[in-house]
């Protein structure tokens, strides 16, 4: 479960403000957050992550305060419950597909590439259709087999919360519900927590809850 | 660590062309100043060794720097002659002994050099194959020479006319090689050495004929005159000196009077060094005797200077270097935002992720130094060269 209370963040050097009230997210839940480009929807799943602080407020995930974590905590935290997902899959263009889904693990010293974290990643790959293309760097392959590598990558260990930034953004219609889809068979099988910024008012019925900006923060 | 270094080879394997340009760039900056300074530093060392283990040299009066040159490194720059009876007169006076130079011919590129077995003993110079030189027209030649020219003892090497068009000039002669030096990295592995009667029959002081007395060819007759035989231009002139001809071979004039082009003198000992020296100061003998060290110094000393002008510019373009090493990095890591920022998105820390680019750059500045080490090693096979194309 995620909660959020009171929270306000703003970047150095700039009139942005991110104020939230109060925002819950259920456990095993997909959560659409919506809303006009600036208004912070990145913003806030970097505040749910970790990877910025909020200068008030509280952002607990599952009992714990990520706020309140120091770095290298936020960063375990991050590394152990959460998987990213981004519009530009972020893949590193000089590694190959299983290095990519492999990544985390070679990032971090507290998470270590054993047979069976390869397996999984096979396994996981296999589950997305793109176990022929362990072998092949990002640029050959198409947008579709790339956000499945991504969405390989930010499963493979298994999270608790999965962050979405417009995941089917550069997609086609046909990919977009394909990429949706696995997402949310992750969720139902594994009681996983989903939250998707999303422009695509398209996607929102595969959602049950959906957050409005407009309404929520500024 | 090895998560680090992997993705750190990884980048730089993607990206193969632009490391190794990085890798050539900065390697060459780092041998340039380097390699100079062994070229520099091992001609010197093998220049005064050289000059060191030559106490004095005579020849005629000019130019003392290009004596020592023909003298130690077979150069063979144009200098005045002196004549064989100087090397008698020299070894007569007791306070030493003489070994006449006479190096003005060359054998497919490589200098000829005339000389007494004496040569042979005063550079300690080994036979690796065959056998020293007996009689005229065989030579000895340096490993260098028998390495490329393949050559080994029972084959034939042949002097190379100096001039094509000059009708009257000299004439190829046919030697046998007899001996192959072992290698001693000093001028003597590029010399072909032969008696230096050999090179007074290249010059055409001797030559050998069919004998005028006996020859049953009328037509080669011109003029006969009591014991003397006038012939003319179809009588037959041996370019082979072998067992069978090596009497019809002879010399006209007295040889005191031939040519050699310096000589160089052993004394004794310290004191009939001084003496020797002491007379020709005292213009007792009409000809210069040098010391070859105190000639090389010289020489040495001016390249030295060009040296510390060449240092002084390889610190500015090493410091230039660094700068653009410095900005490509920057850039690098402006171009790398991106993904220096999923990587810390995805869990990596700070420390992480200049542990990876620090392996990159470590990685490119290893193998930069290795191959900069490689071309220092290769280096040293370029000193003789370097001493004959931009010392001597």
């Amino acid at each position: 479960m995620i909660n959020i209370e009171n929270l306000k963040y703003s970047y150095p050097n700039s009139d942005f403000n991110l104020a939230v009230g109060t925002l819950s997210i259920e456990k095993g839940s997909r959560t659409a957050v919506i809303g006009p480009s600036g208004f912070g929807k990145t913003t806030l799943l970097n505040l749910i992550a970790g990877i910025l602080q909020p200068q008030r407020g509280d952002v607990k995930v599952n009992g714990t305060n990520v706020s309140q974590l120091s770095d290298s905590e936020r960063r375990n935290f991050r590394i152990r419950e959460v998987g990213f997902v981004f519009q530009d899959f972020k893949l590193l263009e000089y590694l190959n597909v299983l290095d990519n889904i492999l990544l985390p693990f070679r990032i971090n010293r507290s998470l270590e590439i054993s047979k069976d974290v390869k397996s999984v990643a096979k396994d996981t790959a296999a589950s997305l259709n793109i176990e022929d293309k362990l072998r092949k760097h990002p640029s050959r392959l198409s947008h579709g087999e790339r956000q499945r590598v991504a969405i390989c990558r930010a499963l493979v260990n298994k999270p608790a919360i999965i962050l979405a930034d417009e995941p089917t953004g550069n997609l086609d219609p046909d990919n977009k519900a394909h990429i949706m889809q696995i997402l949310f068979d992750y969720v139902d099988n594994y009681n996983s927590t989903l939250v998707t910024v999303t422009h695509d008012h398209e996607l929102l019925k595969g959602f049950q809850q959906i957050v409005d900006f407009k309404e929520l923060g500024q | 660590m090895k998560q680090s270094l992997y993705l750190a080879f990884r980048y730089l394997f993607f990206h193969k062309f632009r490391s190794l340009v990085l890798i050539a760039s900065i390697g060459i900056v780092i041998f340039l100043p380097n390699g100079l300074r062994r070229l520099i530093e091992e001609s010197e060392a093998q220049m005064m060794q050289r000059a060191n283990s030559t106490p004095l040299v005579v020849g005629a009066k000019g130019s003392s720097t290009d004596l020592v040159i023909n003298t130690l490194y077979f150069q063979q720059e144009k200098i005045e002659n002196l004549t064989m009876e100087v090397a008698d007169r020299l070894s007569a006076t007791g306070l030493g002994y003489s070994i006449p130079i006479f190096s003005a011919f060359k054998a497919r590129s490589f200098p000829i050099v005339g000389t007494s077995l004496d040569y042979f003993d005063f550079r300690d110079l080994k036979i690796k194959e065959g056998r020293n030189l007996s009689y005229v027209g065989e030579s000895v030649v340096g490993s260098n020479v028998a390495n490329q020219l393949d050559l080994s003892a029972g084959d034939a090497l042949v002097s190379s006319p100096e001039n094509f068009f000059d009708l009257a000039g000299v004439y190829p002669l046919k030697m046998t090689v007899v001996g192959v030096l072992e290698p001693t990295d000093s001028p003597d592995d590029n010399a072909v050495f032969t008696d230096i009667k050999t090179t007074w029959i290249i010059l055409g002081l001797g030559h050998g004929h069919e004998n005028l007395a006996k020859t049953n060819d009328r037509s080669v007759i011109l003029e006969r005159n009591g014991s003397s035989v006038k012939a003319n231009a179809k009588l037959f002139m041996y370019n082979e000196i072998t067992g069978k001809n090596l009497d019809r071979f002879h010399f006209h004039g007295d040889t005191k009077d031939y040519p050699i082009n310096s000589i160089l003198f052993v004394p004794n000992d310290q004191k009939s060094s001084t003496i020797l020296r002491g007379r020709f100061e005292a213009n007792e003998l009409p000809n210069q005797v040098v010391v070859p060290a105190r000639v090389v110094e010289n020489l040495l000393q001016s390249i030295f200077r060009i040296k510390q002008i060449f240092n002084t510019v390889f610190i500015l373009v090493g410091v230039a270097t660094l700068l653009i090493l410095g900005l490509i990095v920057v850039l690098s890591l402006r171009l790398r935002k991106d993904e220096i920022y999923t990587m810390f998105t995805i869990g990596s820390s700070r420390a992480k992720t200049f542990e990876i680019l620090g392996f990159e750059l470590l990685t490119l500045v290893t193998m930069s130094v290795a191959v900069a080490s490689s071309l220092y090693y290769f280096t040293g096979f370029f000193v003789e060269e370097f001493i004959a194309r931009f010392i001597l």
